[in-house]
């Protein structure tokens, strides 16, 4: 199989990925790497994916699932467009980051790992994400949200959305119904 | 951006570029950048690793091993290629100082290196950053680009005979990562599970090569160790704990944030005058010292408690990864035991069954009981099973999640008590029942 004309990456990507197997001691040192950029190009770890990076670092495609399955940040499913990521350890939790997960709920109508309909917002809880003391604290792809409250969520939605030509709708009637059912925040 | 404190009683020692544009490399030589390297390269290895010795620079990561005598450990002679190693898979709940380091200060992270493979003769470095911290990995990717284009890397370092290479990686989510074995097997492109020690890193590390590994915050210290003199930096701190230490201080306090302060500085004085007491002039009901792996203390614990890692230690916790976070009397102590051992859970690596079993029947009973279904014996029998994941495991991760369900056990019985017989948790609000 020639890699040039099978490779399901960008040729930028191909060929960031041909000088990666090229710069450690030895080329598997380069896998974590590998499948996390492939993951950001093409949203999971597609089973060609899986094919092609066994390929490039030269172990089997079981091997490579061994390493993927362990780290939580690698997935086997698409999510959405802006995958927001809400941090609910102690030091968020003390500052009320369920409070902030709730109303990302409410406002995205899904739940834990949920995907909204038009698959531009995907939810998920994770853990401690280095943020501690601006918490509480969230992650839209790999952007820090820092020091938010509930009242920002749509907000910081809105803004994904323009960034994406979707109007905003943070006065959907979910958005004002969450709103107006919302509880006193956890001071 | 994150937000950056400041207070009249730090210390500005790691800390002293933060804010000045230290990212870019004019300014960060402009700061006196890379003479610390400079020197290290004409005194020698034999050099180096005495003052550091005698810095009394100890690991930041959070088991405290002197730096000066890691480096000792390597041998001088080794068929195979030695490594440096930094550790910025910054996971440990409650610390978040090392993403500061990144972002305002990357250079020091780079000549730190440097001087530590000077000082053990290794000519490549790798600096594996967490996965999430993208924007950083970014940071740290340019520095080290225009560190080679000013031949401060490379096969020739500043015009010397002597070659230093440094390659950045990103991890892809996994707090057992920072554990150092597992860090060289997920270096290796594997599962990042620990190795059993001996032999450690030292002697047979990355690739099989003698490595030292030290956290980020460690080698950013090394170039402010050189530049101020190892005796200078030693008097800063308490003895046997040399320098400043960066306190990540969250939680219930009026001002978080991340501030340098002089090893032994009193926690009470921390909390109350540092970061402005707790929120909302309510009661402090404990403090987690030095990250989520930490035994709470108490407030009458603290009154004289002295942050270096001997003093914690006397007091039954440790320093750790010097994560404060500050609990007030409004937080459910089960709930938090609960939320700290769902996350110990989540991210054991199940390669020890102590902590692949323990974690997952600890959070079981935990979330039973605090739903209010928990029976008299199952107090009992948390701390039965936390004391059983103590020093079985070939990593530290078993004992990080069993010691702090220990001390809120201990020190929150009454607590856990109240819990019992369907009484509900009068701060009840948000961990649902999973699992009766």
């Amino acid at each position: 199989m020639s890699l040039e004309t099978m490779t399901v990456f960008s040729p930028q990507l191909a060929e960031r990925f041909d000088a990666l197997v090229e710069k450690y001691p030895l080329r598997r040192s380069a896998l974590i790497p590998m499948l996390l950029y492939a993951q950001d190009e093409i949203g999971y770890l597609s089973d060609s994916v899986i094919t092609e990076v066994a390929h490039r670092i030269g172990i089997t495609e079981l091997e490579v699932r061994n390493v993927a399955t362990y780290y939580s940040m690698l997935r086997f499913k698409p999510v959405g467009k802006y995958n927001v990521q809400v941090c609910t350890n102690i030091s968020c939790m003390l500052r009320g980051a369920y409070d902030v997960f709730e109303r990302f709920q409410q406002e995205l109508g899904i739940g834990q790992k949920g995907v909204t309909s038009d698959g531009l917002f995907s939810l998920e809880e994770v853990e401690c994400i280095g943020a501690c003391c601006w918490a509480p604290a969230i992650q839209v792809n790999y952007d820090f949200h820092d020091e938010i409250s509930p009242d920002q969520v749509p907000g910081i939605l809105d803004g994904y959305r323009s960034r994406s030509g979707v109007p905003g709708d943070g006065s959907s009637p979910q958005g004002r119904k969450a709103r107006a059912e919302r509880k006193a925040p956890h001071a | 951006m994150p937000r950056l404190v400041s207070h009249p009683e730090e210390v500005k020692i790691v800390t002293r570029r933060f804010g000045l544009g230290a990212a870019n490399i004019d300014r960060y030589i402009e700061l006196g950048g890379y003479q610390s390297a400079k020197k290290c390269l004409d005194q020698g290895p034999d050099w180096i690793i005495n003052e550091m010795k005698a810095s009394n620079l100890r690991g930041r990561g959070g088991a405290g091993f002197p730096a000066g005598m890691k480096w000792s450990f390597v041998p001088k002679q080794s068929p195979k290629p030695k490594y440096v190693l930094i550790n910025g898979d910054e996971s440990e709940p409650g610390t978040c100082k090392d993403h500061l380091i990144f972002l305002h200060d990357p250079h020091s992270v780079i000549e730190g290196a440097i001087i530590a493979g000077l000082a053990i003769g290794a000519k490549l470095g790798f600096i594996y950053l967490r996965g999430e911290y993208r924007y950083l990995l970014e940071i740290m990717e340019k520095a080290v680009a225009d560190a080679y284009a000013h031949s401060f890397l490379g096969k020739n370092i500043f015009g010397s005979d002597t070659e230093f290479q440094i390659i950045t990686h990103t991890g892809a989510g996994a707090y057992e990562v920072g554990e150092e074995s597992a860090l060289m097997e997920s270096l290796e492109g594997k599962r990042g599970v620990p190795r059993i020690k001996p032999p450690f890193p030292a002697v047979v590390g990355l690739y099989g090569g003698p490595t030292v590994i030290h956290n980020a915050e460690t080698i950013a210290t090394v170039p402010h160790v050189i530049a101020m003199g190892a005796a200078a930096y030693a008097a800063v701190g308490t003895p046997r704990n040399g320098g400043t230490r960066l306190f990540s201080i969250s939680g219930h306090v009026e001002r978080p944030g991340v501030y340098e302060l002089p090893m032994g500085y009193n926690l009470k004085k921390m909390i109350y005058e540092v970061a402005g007491g707790v929120r909302g002039g309510r009661k402090l009901k404990a403090v987690i010292p030095g990250g989520s792996s930490t035994p709470v203390l108490l407030p009458e614990e603290i009154e004289n408690l002295g942050m270096d890692f001997d003093q914690v230690g006397k007091a039954g916790s440790m320093l750790g990864s010097a994560g404060v976070v500050v609990i007030d009397d409004q937080t459910c102590i089960v709930e938090f035991a609960l939320r700290t051992i769902s996350f110990y859970q989540h991210e054991s690596c199940g390669w020890c069954i102590p902590c692949r079993e323990g974690t997952d029947w600890l959070k079981k009973s935990l979330t039973r009981f605090h739903a209010g279904f928990g029976e008299p014996k199952d107090i009992d029998n948390i701390q039965y099973l936390a004391e059983n994941m103590l020093g079985r495991t070939f990593c530290p991760l078993g004992d990080a999640a069993a010691m702090p369900i220990l001390g809120f056990v201990k020190k929150f019985r009454k607590e856990f008590e109240d819990h019992l017989n369907g009484k509900p948790c009068p701060f009840a609000k948000h961990v649902e029942l999973a699992v009766v």
